[in-house]
């Protein structure tokens, strides 16, 4: 077997030196009749090309996104990753090590964390950001627990335009953990009044900008309200790329900025893995869930990084912990940083104005598509339209033309009266040809349902 | 695993790296900026195209402020992180003997799998009729998980090993609400050993949690554990193996105790990797247990993440498995996402989970087959005994001669009177060119030292790795502390201030402020 280094023979000759007989008296501590000696039931070992050939079989049969004119999002965007961020994260000693344990040997994983923080400080106009989270959504409900614990009050309020996968996380999380939560429900012009639903037992408000039906959503007005009312204003965003071209939730008043980070460096990948976002103002930072890294010199007075703050983590803490959170998402992360440091300032911004454009003239022609009207009044690179007919039907007859051309609104929410919403995503990776084809197949599709 | 049982300490004046240079680098080892030292906001190593229109539909929220992120040219942007990565320790370097990670080798065939187009580039709410390869092999490591365990159903979604304790509890609390017992059943029992996740999901959850110690042989104390079941108990998790690397004896009689008691045994499958093929969790009586995919089967750790953790669950706890899972219809596979019509507990995560890590789960174990795997686990163990019974001598085993299973632990009774600590014997290592073990982990053990090399080792690579403990526990025990105590020398850092940093916090980049504004 091409993993293992051991032979028989090395394995003859430790048993000895160790002074057993055979393997299983090393697990003489199994209780009796637990040990298997049965073979398992699964095919013996294989090799790489019998590998390769059955898991490219498998992945065959999937569509990818760049076979196709594709325009699917909602809080997982198509975008182009430089080739040299994936050769840079497959690096041995990225990819190989494990969480800087041990500073004095794992100062490069350290210096791209501190790095990424200060750049997701920056993005989204906060104090401080973590060495971030799992993803968007379990950032999300971190946000809202780490609210209760600033505010000591125990109700979070979540817009109708968080996205529903993110709002499901923070009900399960609330109702396990014996916290409360109003769920405003779907609001896909932005015209929900989130103010009115807070009370006194109320910690924080959720917003989502750009929303998940694309609205842009201006937070100042609503994060004064809540500061008077001693509530805190957390703000989610999936599109990452949307920090380069819109005011950031910082400088809009927010208290706690979550987000997915997936846009910036990361595949696609079905969904995982990804990288969340977390960042706070100075005054809350020990408040904040997850790893932290920072500054300081080694015993020869030159600049170094540690992991820091863990006395709010549960390996320090166990119960009392912030959070029960253990790994971060290094690899996504570095990913991240690689990508935001070739972009910059500059390419950022144009790469968001690029999105921008592609959403723009993508809307603009569908205004002379009978049967499709767009809803939005502002968006980024998303935005929804309701089509005459079942989105579901519309979605799959387009397919069948080759075009994947978004989300159905119901398959998110479904039993809401959704049922003639899709929300479509444009990216940098849609040419003047994808979106010709969109049009195309949603025209023909849009007939074919009428006949 | 950190702990700061250790102090910091001065080191020694001397030092091998006295010789200056003009730029502070090292023949090879060269010191980097930070990128906001050397990049300029206006400088971008991409490319992008003129947008196609200028028209906006913005409102009034478009950026007027600047974010001043620096940019680096593509090549700037290479060297920088290449650079950087040369800083770091790694498992294709070197033995990386960190006790309770696995730090195992990654096969880069997976790497080469979960890049594939059709694994890589597809969305998670792309038509599912585009999707029936990426859900087949959901379905199909599911498979193989279910058989390894021998256990009802998989929860495929939590995102990392906390996050799957976080799921596993969340079904017993969800079982317990079931029967009508949420408000009397609020007790978990963790062992004192545990990591420090499992208390923490419990409490996060709302339970209280109550220790259970060890005895003297590093089992949890069964007659303690007894003790404590009662009607309050939801749940006892417990590690298997245990995090001293012991094979937990008194298991099933645990497992037997906690179902009279009407609760239910939560496993911390982190060690799980010590018994695939060889034991079976559901044969023990486990409910649920999580599986870190990044240790056991392989995915790279990427410098602290992504893991990835799903749960098995009991058939008394499959139903209330979190969305979404794969069901069959016919020929067609199809995610359920909505707990409508199910006594799921709800959503973890958004989308289905880590399918990059799950690509290159299948591939392991693909690879592996039914032969590797238990050979896998079979060398784990005897490569962590050999390291116990080659080092046995010289070093203090806390639990005796017992044989362990995939790591072994040394405590620093050994070193009592050198003047020498686990820290500083760690930081030697360093010198030497190795990873540490695990330092202070458990907590159960003074001093503790936690070795698992893993079944990826050779034995000459053993035989070095242990000819270099001998000769540093020789040195401590000959008194030539200074070789510790200011250890390392020869990393690319020494020693790092970790009170300071944590004092007085920085945690991102300020530009410097300019003499002039200084001085007033």
């Amino acid at each position: 077997m091409r993993y293992h280094s051991l032979t028989q023979e090395d394995r003859a000759d430790m048993l000895a030196r160790i002074g057993v007989q055979n393997i299983d008296d090393l697990f003489a501590d199994v209780p009796a009749g637990k040990l298997l000696r049965e073979p398992l039931p699964l095919s013996p070992h294989k090799s790489e090309l019998e590998v390769e050939r059955i898991l490219s079989q498998m992945a065959g049969r999937n569509v990818a996104a760049s076979q196709v004119p594709f325009f699917v999002g909602c809080g997982a965007y198509k975008h182009h990753v430089p080739a040299a961020v994936d050769h840079l994260i497959q690096r041995s000693e990225f990819l190989t090590s494990y969480t800087p344990y041990q500073p004095e040997i794992a100062q490069g994983t350290l210096q791209y964390l501190f790095e990424f923080q200060t750049q997701v400080a920056a993005l989204t106009g906060m104090d401080v950001a973590n060495a971030s989270m799992y993803d968007g959504s379990t950032a999300t409900a971190e946000a809202v627990l780490m609210a209760h614990r600033i505010t000591k009050r125990r109700k979070a309020v979540l817009s109708g335009g968080l996205h529903p996968h993110y709002a499901e996380v923070v009900r399960t999380l609330s109702q396990m953990a014996n916290d409360n939560v109003a769920s405003l429900p779907p609001d896909v012009r932005a015209r929900e009044d989130v103010l009115a639903a807070i009370d006194a037992d109320t910690s924080c408000v959720v917003i989502q900008t750009p929303d998940v039906f694309g609205n842009l959503r201006d937070l100042s007005r609503i994060a004064d309200a809540c500061h008077a009312k001693g509530v805190l204003l957390i703000a989610v965003f999936t599109e990452a790329i949307s920090l380069g071209l819109l005011k950031s939730p910082g400088a809009m008043g927010a208290d706690i900025v979550v987000g997915e980070g997936q846009s910036i460096g990361n595949a696609l990948s079905f969904g995982g893995p990804y990288v969340g976002l977390f960042a706070t103002r100075d005054k809350y930072v020990r408040q904040m869930p997850g790893r932290l890294c920072g500054q300081t010199v080694d015993a020869e007075g030159r600049r170094g990084f540690v992991l820091t703050l863990s006395t709010r983590e549960q390996h320090i803490r166990r119960e009392k912990a912030t959070s029960n959170i253990c790994t971060n998402s290094g690899l996504c992360c570095l990913a991240f940083t690689i990508h935001m440091t070739l972009l910059g300032e500059t390419g950022l911004e144009r790469l968001a104005r690029v999105n921008h454009a592609n959403a723009v003239l993508l809307a603009d022609t569908l205004v002379n598509v009978p049967g499709a009207e767009v809803l939005n009044e502002t968006f980024f690179n998303e935005f929804t339209i309701r089509v005459r007919g079942d989105a579901g039907e519309i979605l799959a007859r387009m397919a069948e033309r080759g075009v994947l051309c978004g989300v159905r609104a119901s398959r998110l929410l479904p039993g809401a009266g959704l049922d003639d919403l899709i929300i479509i995503a444009n990216t940098e990776v849609n040419t003047d040809e994808d979106r010709a084809a969109f049009v195309e197949a949603l025209k023909s599709s849009l007939q074919a349902g009428a006949h | 695993m950190l702990h700061t049982q250790a102090r910091q300490r001065k080191p020694a004046d001397h030092s091998a790296r006295a010789r200056q240079t003009f730029t502070g680098n090292r023949g090879l080892d060269l010191e980097e900026p930070l990128i906001f030292e050397i990049g300029r906001a206006e400088v971008t190593g991409i490319d992008v195209d003129a947008p196609a229109t200028t028209k906006t539909r913005l409102g009034s929220l478009e950026r007027t402020g600047r974010s001043g992120l620096p940019g680096l040219s593509e090549p700037e942007a290479i060297r920088h992180y290449v650079r950087l990565s040369r800083m770091n320790a790694a498992i294709d370097a070197n033995t990386y003997p960190l006790g309770s990670c696995t730090m195992k080798h990654n096969p880069r065939l997976n790497e080469k799998m979960a890049r594939l187009p059709g694994f890589g580039d597809i969305h998670p709410l792309q038509p599912q009729a585009t999707v029936q390869g990426a859900l087949a092999l959901i379905e199909a490591l599911a498979r193989n998980l279910l058989d390894l365990t021998n256990m009802s159903a998989v929860a495929i979604s939590p995102k990392a090993g906390a996050h799957g304790e976080l799921c596993g509890m969340m079904a017993i609390k969800a079982a317990i609400t079931a029967r009508g017992e949420e408000a009397t059943r609020r007790t978990v029992l963790v062992p004192d050993s545990a990591h420090g996740t499992n208390p923490a999901t419990a409490a996060l959850l709302g339970f209280e949690v109550k220790s259970v110690p060890a005895d003297a042989d590093g089992d949890v104390h069964l007659d303690a554990a007894k003790a404590l079941m009662g009607p309050d108990v939801a749940a006892i998790m417990l590690t298997n193996p245990n995090t001293c690397g012991l094979f937990e004896r008194d298991i099933v009689e645990i497992a037997r105790a906690v179902h009279e008691a009407g609760g239910y045994f939560y496993c911390d499958g982190a060690n799980f990797n010590a018994i695939v093929g060889k034991v079976r969790p559901g044969d023990l009586g486990v409910d649920a247990m999580h599986i870190n995919l990044h240790k056991t089967f392989s995915t790279p750790h990427g410098g602290g993440g992504p893991g990835a953790g799903p749960v098995v669950l009991s058939q008394r706890l499959a139903r209330y498995a979190p969305v979404p899972f794969v069901v069959r219809d016919g020929d067609a596979l199809r995610l359920v996402e909505q707990t409508e019509g199910t006594q799921s507990f709800g959503r973890m995560t958004a989308f289905h989970g880590q399918m990059g890590m799950f690509v290159r789960a299948f591939a392991y174990i693909l690879s592996h087959g039914s032969d590797g795997l238990r050979q896998a686990s079979e060398d784990a163990v005897l490569n962590a005994n050999y390291v116990r019974a080659c080092l046995a001598d010289l070093m203090s085993q806390p639990f005796g001669e017992r044989p362990c299973m995939h790591e072994a632990l040394f405590d620093d009774a050994w070193l009592k009177g050198s003047g020498i600590t686990t820290l500083d014997f760690a930081k030697a290592m360093i010198d030497e060119g190795y990873h540490p073990m695990t330092m202070y982990f458990p907590l159960v053990v003074h001093g503790a030292m936690l070795i698992e090399p893993t079944e990826s080792e050779s034995l000459a690579s053993l035989d070095l790795f242990i000819a270099t403990l001998r000769d540093l526990a020789m040195s401590a025990k000959r008194g030539e502390t200074e070789r510790f105590t200011g250890a390392p020398y020869l990393a690319p850092r020494r020693r790092l201030d970790e009170t300071e940093a944590a004092r007085k916090p920085v945690l991102k980049w300020s530009p410097p402020v300019p003499i002039r504004e200084a001085a007033e």
